[in-house]
């Protein structure tokens, strides 16, 4: 019991108070390239979701039971970058074979996922912060609803702003990275809701 | 490549296609560790390292690796480095490696040595790309610290951790907590770019690409 009570607060904490891209800024290049608008932010952010989530559970497998027993942790970086790699190619393969209304939903972002440092962070941190597989992959899930849920509200942000006269120098990557301040600001109002060990 | 080219590419790299306010790459750690000028100067040093480095082994590599997988060897070649120097901060640098945490092991993600290794270093020799490496790696830390100088000083009233402002003045403490990060490399952004379309618009295109 007291397992699953950590897992569902790691759970609620990575999607409010320690949001993954507002708090670890993490995924800070997809966010602004992909974010203009929200339907394509949204399928991005169910694609990472899926990643996300599983490669938390297959990296704290892959660390704990095949690099710690070898003494070979300092090999984590390359364990992980290939996990998230393989991982995401047969994801894409096998999305492609049996579901192609998904592949065209999810398709074409499954390639960026690898790239996306919000996915190579969440492993790096739960094995900084020791976390058990339950609470790897609850932070995974989190994390990724924390992500998904940043990027569509600046998706819609960006949707209205497209109409707005801002000053020229301002355009661009400039005006999102003060939209994303101030959503961390407003992210921030969540802290003190849940403390995260 | 004698002098002039040389020179030409570190002008490239530290200003005209400056990987931070030009190209908005690698932002990601870029945020993250500002809040202290000691752990950005250590990110921007190892980074330097990490970027220059792999950039000549791409390139000393080039006309060995397949172009499919180009890719994968590209981001081994990093990662290996990446090792290198995560090992190195925890056995000469402990606390800052602390501090630094995950964002060590995420510079292989950072977009900057996988864009210079794709866009320069897989077709030019080994020297040059080294100095393309230097020279972005040099411009990625420098606006780093500018950010960090700003950040620290507003928030912790240090520099380096040296107190400089009188002791009476008020904290922004916003300024080290992350909202603080993303309103000021909007703003270091606003500044560059405004800055370079008055003088692009004063000195005309040819000036500019030989600046």
């Amino acid at each position: 019991m007291e397992l699953g009570t950590t897992a569902f607060v790691i759970f609620f904490a990575a999607i409010f108070t320690n949001n993954i891209l507002l708090t670890n800024f993490l995924g800070m290049c997809s966010f602004l390239a992909i974010s203009r608008e929200v339907k394509p932010a949204l399928g991005l952010g169910l694609a990472v979701i899926f990643v996300m989530t599983c490669t938390s559970g297959l990296n704290h497998l892959v660390y704990h039971q095949l690099l710690v027993p070898f003494g070979l942790e300092h090999f984590r970086f390359i364990a992980f970058i290939i996990v998230i790699a393989a991982f995401v190619q047969l994801v894409e393969m096998v999305i492609e074979r049996y579901s192609p209304v998904l592949y065209v939903v999810l398709g074409v972002f499954l390639p960026l996922i690898t790239v996306n440092c919000a996915i190579l962070g969440v492993c790096l941190f739960m094995i900084i912060r020791n976390y058990s597989f339950v609470q790897s992959v609850a932070y995974g899930a989190g994390g990724g609803i924390g992500w998904t849920l940043a990027i569509v509200a600046m998706g819609g942000i960006r949707e209205k702003l497209a109409k707005a006269k801002i000053p020229t120098p301002l355009e661009g990557p400039g005006i999102s990275l003060i939209i994303a301040g101030l959503m961390a600001l407003a992210f921030m109002g969540f802290s003190g809701m849940i403390q995260m060990q | 490549m004698g002098h002039i080219g040389t020179r030409k590419i570190m002008i490239k790299g530290l200003w005209e296609e400056n990987p931070v306010f030009r190209q908005i790459l690698g932002i990601c750690s870029a945020l993250a560790v500002t809040n202290l000028m000691l752990n950005t100067l250590i990110m921007g040093v190892s980074l330097i390292f990490v970027t220059s480095l792999s950039c000549v082994t791409v390139s000393i590599l080039r006309k060995v690796t397949p172009s499919r997988i180009r890719m994968m060897v590209q981001t081994l070649i990093i990662a290996s480095y990446v090792i290198i120097v995560d090992i190195l901060l925890k056995a000469y640098l402990p606390d800052i490696s602390e501090a630094l945490g995950a964002y060590v092991g995420l510079i292989i993600t950072n977009c900057i040595i996988m864009g210079r290794c794709e866009a320069f270093a897989r077709n030019n020799p080994p020297w040059p790309s080294f100095i393309d490496g230097i020279a972005s790696g040099l411009g990625y830390a420098l606006v780093l610290l500018a950010v960090a100088f700003v950040r620290e000083l507003l928030g912790f009233g240090t520099v380096f951790g040296y107190p400089v402002t009188p002791s009476d003045m008020t904290r922004w403490t916003i300024m080290v907590m992350p909202p603080g990060a993303f309103f000021m490399l909007a703003v270091v952004i606003w500044i560059v770019r405004a800055a370079g379309s008055k003088s692009d618009k004063k000195e005309g295109g040819a000036e500019t690409a030989a600046r």
